[in-house]
C-alpha cells in the first residue's frame, strides 16, 4: 500500500540559519532528487525549496519506514546530523500530507496569507520531478490536484487578492511619502515572497536602483541578478543602509535587525531624507518604535494590512472559505487515493467485468430465444470461464507483491487500461447506464 | 468709485474660489478645481485693474493704509497661489490658501476704501518698493503655511497608519516639502530685501535705519524665524514635520507683524492702524 508523506521544515518551525542549512538549490536538484529515490522504500519525490519553506514530499510503499527515510535523506544530503535538525522538522502522512500540500500551494501556509509566489514555486518543484523522473502517477495526481485546488482558491476567495493588494498599499505609500519614485532606491533584505513582489512592484512603479542583501551571498547576487539590481553583503548592511529610500525586510530572523538606534544614525547621516521600512517578516525585522523618528515610516505586514481596510474579521471570513475548499478537496482526492489500492481495484476490475457478463448473457440468451435453463446456463458458464480466465492474470499480477515497489504503477496502468472509475460503486450504475443506451439486437 | 467697488467686488471672487476648491477637495470633481481656478484668475484681474485705476486717481501707490495694504495682500496671496497651483499642478493647495485671500479681502471690504491722501512722511518712491518686496514675500509664506498645514495632515496620516479621507487627496510630503522649501528660498530674500529698503527709508524719513518701532522690532522676530529655517534647512537638513510646523509659526508671526502691530502696538509704523 502507497503512502503520501510530507516532511518539512517552514519559517514558522525553523529560523532562517536552519532553513538554509537544509535547502536545495535548483541547479542540485536533479541530483537530490536522484538520491531521495535510491532509499529503499521511496517511490516517487519532488523537493519543494523555497526561502521560507523545505519540503520533500515522497511515496514510500512502506508507510513508517518512508519518513524515516526522508528525514535521514535531508540530513545526510546536506552533510548534517539528523539529530540537530529533527526538531525543526514536521511530518504529515495520508491525509494530513494531502490537506497541508494544498494548503501550501493555495497559500494558506504562507508567512503573508495568500501570497502569489508560492503556487508558481510549487509548480517548478512539480516541473523539476517531471524532468528528473521522480515522479510517477500518484504524486504526478497529487500535485495536479493541488493546482487545481489552489486555483479554485484564488478565483473562490479573496485570499490571494488581500497579499496582491499589501504589496500595492506598499507602493501607493511610497508614491505619498517620495512623491516621484525615478530617483529613489531600494534595499531589499532576506527574499520573502512578499518582499520580492513589493519590490517587483516598486520596479515596475519606476525606482532607479535596488539593492539586495542576504545572509546567504550567493542568494543575493542570484536575487540582484534577477531584479537587475546590486547585491550588498549581510554585514555591509549598515554601511548601504543611507543609501536607501525603501527598505524592504523579509528575514528569518528570531530578533530585530534594524533598531531605533540605528535608524536615528542613519537619518541623521541622510541629512533627514526620508526612509520608508516595510517590514514583511514575522517576527518582525525592524524595531517598530524606528516609527518614531522624524521622516522615518515603519509599516509591519499588519499595518499595511490594516491600510487596505480589509479588516481582520474579512481576512479571517476568507481564510475559512478557503479551508473549507481544501478540506472538501482532500475529501475527493482521498476518495481517488483509496480506489488506487490494490483490493478496491480487484474489486472494480472484477465488478465490471460482471456487469459486461451479464448484459452480454442476456443479449445471447434473448437472442437464441430458447428460455431453457439449460441454454442459459450454458451460456452464463462459458462467460464466466472466459471471464475468470481473462481475470486471472492481472489480478494475480496484483495480489503478487503486494507492498512490492511496481505495485503501484500496476495499479494505476490496470486501473487505465481497463478505465476503472475510482469507487466500485461508480462501476456498477456506469456499466448500468451504457448498457440502457446499447438496445439488444 | 469705480476702484473701490472694483478692490471690494474681489472678495466675492475669492470666496467663489475658495468654496470651488472645498467643493473639489470634498469631492474630487475636476470641474470644482477648474471653475475655482478660474474664479480665481478673474478675481486676480480685476483686483490688479482696481489696483492700477486707484493708482491712477491717488497718484500714489494704493498700499499706504489698512482697507489698501489688506486689500493687496489678498492680491499677492491669491496671485502667488495660482503660480505656485499652475507651476506644481497643485490643486488641492487652493482649499488651504484661497481662503486666506478671501479672508484679507472680506476684512478690507468691511473698511472704508476712499482714497484719504497720503502722509507726507510717505511721499517717496521707497513707498512702492519696501511696501511691494514686504507683501509679496508674506504672501509667498502664506503659500507655504497652507502647504505646512497640508504637510501636517498627510505626515499624520501616514505616521499614525490611519488612512482618512485626506490620504488620497493630499499631495506627497515630498512635494509638500519641496513647496516649503522653494517658498522659503523666494519668501526670505524678498523679507529682507524689504527690510533693508525699509532701513534705508528710515534713515531717509527718520534719520535713523533702525528705531525699535514695534513692526521692525516683529519684522526682525519673523525675520529671524524664517533664517533659522533656511539655516536649519540648509546646514543640518531640517525637513519635514519640522520644517513645516516653523513654516506654520512664521507665517503667525508674519500675521503679528502685519496686523497685530497695526492694531495693538502704536509706533512709528503706524500709519496703517484702524484709527486711520
Amino acid at each position: 500500500m502507497g503512502h503520501i508523506i510530507i516532511i518539512g521544515l517552514n519559517h514558522r518551525t525553523a529560523p532562517v540559519e536552519i532553513r538554509e542549512r537544509l535547502a536545495f538549490s535548483a541547479d542540485t536538484i536533479g541530483h537530490a532528487l536522484r538520491g531521495l529515490l535510491e532509499r529503499e522504500s521511496l517511490r516517487e519525490g519532488v523537493i519543494l525549496s523555497t526561502c521560507n519553506r523545505v519540503e520533500v514530499c515522497a511515496l514510500s510503499h512502506q508507510g513508517f519506514r518512508g519518513a524515516a527515510e526522508v528525514k535521514e535523506f535531508m540530513a545526510a544530503y546536506h552533510g548534517i546530523p539528523l539529530g540537530e535538525v529533527n526538531g525543526y522538522l514536521y511530518h504529515y502522512e495520508g491525509e494530513e500530507a494531502v490537506r497541508h500540500l494544498f494548503r501550501v500551494a493555495s497559500s494558506l501556509d504562507s508567512m503573508v496569507l495568500g501570497e502569489p509566489q508560492i503556487l508558481g514555486q510549487v509548480k517548478d518543484a512539480y516541473g523539476y520531478a517531471s524532468e528528473f523522473r521522480s515522479i510517477g502517477p500518484i504524486l504526478d495526481k497529487f500535485f495536479s490536484k493541488a493546482f487545481s485546488v489552489a486555483k479554485r482558491v484564488r478565483s473562490e476567495t479573496r485570499v490571494a487578492s488581500s497579499a496582491v493588494s499589501v504589496s500595492y498599499a506598499a507602493v501607493e505609500l511610497a508614491k505619498k511619502i517620495f512623491g516621484d519614485l525615478a530617483d529613489k532606491t531600494v534595499m531589499l533584505i532576506g527574499a520573502g515572497e512578499m518582499c520580492e513582489l513589493a519590490a517587483r512592484h516598486l520596479i515596475s512603479a519606476g525606482v532607479k536602483g535596488i539593492m539586495v542583501t542576504n545572509r546567504t551571498f550567493e542568494r543575493a547576487v542570484k536575487l540582484a541578478e534577477e531584479f537587475g539590481g546590486t547585491p550588498v553583503r549581510f554585514d555591509e548592511l549598515p554601511v548601504h543602509l543611507k543609501r536607501a529610500d525603501i527598505v524592504l525586510s523579509s528575514t528569518g530572523a528570531p530578533h530585530f535587525i534594524i533598531r531605533k538606534k540605528e535608524v536615528e544614525e542613519v537619518i541623521r547621516i541622510r541629512r533627514n531624507r526620508p526612509m520608508f521600512f516595510i517590514d514583511m517578516a514575522v517576527p518582525r525585522d525592524i524595531d517598530p518604535d524606528a516609527n518614531q523618528v522624524d521622516n522615518v515610516y515603519v509599516y509591519d505586514i499588519d499595518d499595511l494590512n490594516n491600510v487596505i481596510e480589509t479588516n481582520l474579521e474579512e481576512r479571517q471570513k476568507e481564510a475559512r472559505k478557503a479551508e473549507e475548499i481544501v478540506a472538501e478537496e482532500v475529501r475527493s482526492f482521498r476518495r481517488w487515493l483509496d480506489a488506487q489500492q490494490v483490493t478496491p481495484t480487484i474489486v472494480t476490475l472484477r465488478r465490471k467485468f460482471e456487469e459486461i457478463k451479464n448484459a452480454e448473457v442476456a443479449k445471447a440468451v434473448s437472442v437464441l430465444g430458447a428460455e431453457s435453463p439449460k441454454t442459459r446456463k450454458v451460456v452464463e458458464s462459458l462467460a464466466s470461464s472466459i471471464l475468470n480466465k481473462v481475470l486471472h492474470a492481472p489480478i494475480a499480477a496484483l495480489k503478487k507483491d503486494a507492498d512490492g515497489r511496481n505495485q503501484m504503477e500496476l495499479v494505476a496502468l490496470v486501473r487505465e487500461i481497463f478505465d476503472l472509475p475510482d469507487s466500485p460503486e461508480q462501476a456498477g450504475s456506469g456499466e448500468e447506464e451504457d448498457a440502457g443506451k446499447t438496445p439488444p439486437e | 468709485m469705480m476702484h473701490i467697488s472694483l478692490l471690494k467686488v474681489t472678495a466675492f471672487f475669492y470666496l467663489a474660489g475658495s468654496l470651488l476648491y472645498l467643493y473639489f477637495i470634498i469631492t474630487l470633481n475636476e470641474r470644482g478645481a477648474r471653475l475655482g481656478r478660474m474664479s480665481l484668475l478673474i478675481g486676480v484681474l480685476l483686483h490688479a485693474t482696481g489696483f492700477v485705476l486707484r493708482y491712477a486717481a491717488a497718484g500714489y501707490t494704493p498700499v499706504t493704509n489698512l482697507f489698501e495694504s489688506l486689500s493687496f495682500f489678498a492680491l499677492a496671496i491669491a496671485g502667488t497661489f495660482l503660480v505656485v497651483e499652475i507651476r506644481y499642478n497643485l490643486r488641492t493647495l487652493g482649499s488651504f490658501v484661497a481662503p486666506l485671500a478671501f479672508v484679507f479681502s472680506i476684512f478690507a471690504a468691511f473698511l472704508p476704501g476712499e482714497v484719504a491722501g497720503l502722509a507726507p512722511a510717505l511721499n517717496s518712491y521707497w513707498l512702492p518698493i519696501h511696501v511691494m518686496l514686504l507683501f509679496i514675500g508674506d504672501a509667498v509664506f502664506a503659500v507655504a503655511f497652507g502647504a505646512g498645514i497640508m504637510y501636517l495632515l498627510q505626515e499624520k496620516q501616514v505616521k499614525r497608519k490611519k488612512m482618512g479621507a485626506m490620504f488620497k487627496r493630499l499631495p506627497s510630503l515630498d512635494v509638500l516639502d519641496d513647496i516649503n522649501y522653494r517658498c522659503l528660498t523666494i519668501g526670505f530674500p524678498l523679507l529682507t530685501l524689504g527690510i533693508i529698503t525699509g532701513s534705508i527709508w528710515a534713515e531717509y524719513a527718520w534719520g535713523s535705519y533702525w528705531s525699535w518701532d514695534p513692526k521692525e522690532t516683529w519684522s526682525l522676530i519673523t525675520w529671524l524665524l524664517y533664517a533659522a529655517l533656511l539655516h536649519g534647512r540648509l546646514t543640518v537638513g531640517w525637513r519635514g514635520r519640522k520644517a513645516a510646523i516653523l513654516a506654520i509659526v512664521g507665517f503667525g508671526a508674519v500675521l503679528f507683524t502685519f496686523l497685530g502691530v497695526n492694531l495693538l502696538l502704536p509706533g512709528l509704523h503706524s500709519y496703517s492702524s484702524l484709527s486711520r
